[in-house]
């Protein structure tokens, strides 16, 4: 046998050697930017050296000929650099105005859609799904390719109040994170177990610690040990299918789609906040997800017509309310909306503050 | 070799439309006939078509690795692997990007040509913990194509319980707002912990992110367990003509409406000459009015971090945001960032003694309380850590004459004057 190899334990690698020589050259030290149109950001440095930034789309999920295309694309209006963003978004650093139409000319014409700047929807930030992860209930590249082709003059344009972060989860660990609308599996059934398996492949008691309710107790089925789950207490959250794959949670018909609004990371001007439940029980219908995209769309539109600029989602809920936005969105307002866990108590309006 | 392209009525639909199509990209990759990956590509797609088609995922995890480490690598086998037996392994290797995600052709090049070879011609960028993902690998295939991606100078990034590959904003290689170096303090921080992230043996996950202001482009204050944020502690910087500028651009009572009545502490005034009154004392450091007015208005030179912790999504007990551990931290000198490394190994040395199995650190801190938690890494209590003080009256002070004591010892000479 050969000998194996041993890992260069390298870590994260030197940003210097793969960044723009502007970028480089002044890092640390850049004056102010602008945006001189959508999808194009302006840098200047303290030196007075400029840069321009475009940024384009991509399907995340790449195959290594449509990254050569872009490496040729960077090679020749580019200096041969670009970076990515956290949300998939290709950007190009350009050290001459002139080459900054050429650029947009040969992306969009190529099929990368330039925007995603400002105050406009950028891409969705999504998960695995079906392609890849072992716990999803449905697709996340097809939920984000059918809605960005929705909202894709929304990337291109900066007309939002402001800008608007939707993601993606296929199940209830939310690995898409908070978003101004974020669009989640949520179970509505509890799992279904298949006690054959169980004392096979599962950890009893690591499963049992794993559900939030306790809902879980070691049980012996048709003389086997397995577990058992109180369905009456089961909030269906499907922690107890990673450590325990017999527990099937994911049900092609009642694993539905939620969609929750007013998640915000930044602590700009309001503090961060999480996003709330607004619409649940919607198909989960793909290849296209046509229910949760007309939600999506309905909610994204009355925010543009209604938000002031610079109010994010949930900065303008805030301001006009609660009854507003379930009227405006026509969204129906019900018992799930009330929030009975732990701390639930906090996001009721313990005061005489009621809107008309 | 040559296998027919499966039949994928519903991927189909996904090839219209305007935004760039991932099947589109997948199929190509099944179509490249002189490439070994041509038909692991067809069942590929096969399967994920039978996905759309059942509402059913079909991956199962397993144990695959490499020599030496034990994470980095997500296994994957199919439970359809009699249906489409080429995906049967698809396998995914995390790779850590440059912090900042900054690449030239040259090296995204090579890595095509290396998952050309060794894998399935399917790379993301990036996945959501912000490592390269190489899927689509068979078992054999994982070590040559990770020695060659090594010898390149890559290395693998985290998965399970273990420090977890990070992320920085773009920060200083191009935003004026950026209050310290991210990229370095990524790199100096997950270069300092590679053996808890090579050798998941940690409680659970421990993310570090790390964003240059409080616009927090990481997205670190819910999604990372140490969430490292820039700011300053002077006052922030003024462009007076500028402001004037900015005032004649959008009208006064636009300029009233955009930046004076959204700064959320009130701490902002326009004066009769359109020039702006900052109170510093007020401001809370947000970066709104500094967003609205990129040419008048900078964080002032004091720079340095504010440090969050313990932010996480639901399971198990709920959504958790970080919460403020460290008001302020100076990032200036190589000695603090040293001290930001010391700071991130004692929390995870912590950590790792006191969570419970499957427990992130913002679960931990709610089992034990903040003040435990705050003695134990030998930090002290400050206001800012509090949106209020406590409302309930269910606690013991009888440590209080101590504690009063202490808060006297670190703030006396500043509290007399
Ligand atoms: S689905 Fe969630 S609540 Fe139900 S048994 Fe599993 S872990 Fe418990
Ligand atoms: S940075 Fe935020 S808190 Fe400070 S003055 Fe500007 S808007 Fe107000």
């Amino acid at each position: 046998m050969t000998e194996l190899r041993r890992p260069i334990e390298s870590g994260v690698p030197e940003s210097f050697p793969f960044m723009h020589p502007l970028l480089k050259k002044n890092y640390g030290h850049w004056a102010w930017h602008d945006r001189p149109r959508p999808g194009v950001l302006h840098h200047v440095a303290e030196s007075g050296d400029e840069v321009w930034t475009v940024k384009a789309g991509t399907q995340r999920q790449m195959d290594v000929y449509t990254i050569r295309r872009l490496c040729d694309i960077a090679d020749q209006y580019a200096e041969g650099h670009v970076r990515f963003t956290v949300r998939s978004n290709i950007e190009f650093m350009v050290s001459k105005w002139e080459m900054v139409e050429p650029l947009i000319k040969t992306l969009e014409a190529e099929g990368f859609p330039v925007g995603g700047t400002g105050n406009s929807v950028s891409m969705i930030s999504h998960t695995q799904g079906f392609l890849h992860c072992d716990i999803p209930a449905t697709d996340a590249s097809g939920v984000v390719k059918s809605l960005m082709d929705e909202l894709y003059e929304e990337f291109k344009h900066e007309e939002m109040p402001n800008r608007v972060k939707i993601t993606t989860s296929c199940c209830q660990i939310n690995c898409g994170g908070q978003g101004d609308i974020a669009i989640n599996i949520q179970h509505t059934k509890p799992p279904i177990i298949n006690h054959d398996l169980v004392a096979g492949i599962c950890e009893r008691p690591a499963v049992v610690a794993r559900c939030p309710v306790a809902a879980i107790r070691p049980a012996l089925v048709n003389g086997k040990p397995s577990l058992e789950v109180d369905e009456k207490k089961c909030v269906c959250c499907g922690a107890c299918f990673p450590p325990c794959p017999p527990m099937q949670i994911n049900d092609p018909v009642n694993s539905k789609i939620a969609i929750w609004v007013g998640g915000k990371h930044s602590s700009t001007r309001s503090k961060p906040a999480f996003h709330k439940l607004v619409a649940a029980g919607i198909p989960n219908n793909p290849p296209r997800w046509p229910e949760a995209a007309e939600i999506v769309k309905k909610i994204l539109y009355a925010y543009k017509e209604d938000a002031r600029p610079w109010e994010r989602m949930n900065e303008w809920i805030e301001r006009i309310g609660w009854p507003r936005f379930f009227e405006i969105t026509g969204l129906p307002f019900t018992k799930y909306h009330l929030d009975n866990w732990r701390g639930g108590r906090n996001s009721l309006n313990a005061s005489a503050h009621i809107h008309f | 070799m040559s296998k027919k392209m499966p039949e994928t009525p519903m991927l189909d639909q996904l090839e219209g439309g305007p935004w760039p199509s991932f099947v589109t990209g997948l199929k190509r990759l099944a179509e490249s006939e002189d490439k070994q990956y041509a038909d692991r590509m067809k069942d590929l797609l096969g399967q994920l078509e039978h996905s759309y088609q059942t509402k059913k995922g079909y991956w199962k995890g397993g144990t695959v690795g490499v020599f030496g480490y034990g994470g980095g690598i997500i296994p994957r086998f199919s439970e359809v692997a009699d249906q489409f037996p080429e995906s049967a392994e698809f396998h995914t290797l995390r790779v850590m990007p440059p912090a900042g995600m900054h690449y030239n052709t040259d090296i995204l090049r090579k890595m095509c040509d290396i998952w050309e070879e060794h894998g399935s011609g399917l790379i993301a960028f990036h996945g959501q913990s912000g490592d390269i993902m190489f899927q689509g690998c068979s078992t054999d295939q994982v070590q040559p194509a990770f020695d060659k991606l090594n010898e390149l100078g890559f290395d693998l990034g985290g998965a399970g319980p273990a420090v977890r590959t990070s992320i920085s904003c773009v920060g200083a290689a191009r935003c004026e707002q950026s209050c310290f170096d991210e990229a370095k303090a990524l790199r100096m921080n997950v270069n300092a912990n590679l053996d808890d992230m090579h050798r998941p043996s940690l409680p659970y996950k421990f993310k570090f992110k790390f964003s240059g202001c409080a616009n927090d482009c990481s997205n670190a204050t819910q999604r990372a367990d140490m969430a490292v944020i820039g700011t300053w502690r002077d006052d922030m910087q003024v462009n007076q003509e500028e402001i004037k500028k900015k005032v004649a651009q959008l009208g006064r009572k636009e300029f009233i409406n955009q930046v004076i009545r959204m700064c959320p502490t009130q701490a902002l005034g326009l004066n009769d000459d359109d020039t702006l009154d900052v109170d510093n004392k007020s401001c809370v450091r947000c970066m709104h009015c500094i967003n609205v007015c990129t040419k008048a208005l900078k964080p002032g030179k004091d720079r340095g971090v504010t440090i969050l912790l313990g932010g996480k999504r639901t399971l198990k007990i709920g959504d958790l945001f970080g919460t403020v551990i460290v008001p302020f931290m100076p990032m200036q000198s190589d000695e603090d960032y040293e001290n930001l490394v010391e700071l991130g190994q004692k929390i995870i040395e912590f950590f790792a003694e006191n969570a419970l199995e499957h427990e992130r650190t913002g679960e931990m801190i709610e089992r034990i309380g903040l003040a435990n938690f705050l003695e134990g890494i030998g930090l002290d209590v400050d206001p800012n850590m509090v949106s209020q003080p406590r409302t309930n009256p269910y606690v013991r002070t009888d440590g209080w004459d101590d504690e009063v004591a202490k808060w006297n010892a670190r703030k006396g000479p500043a509290a007399a004057e």
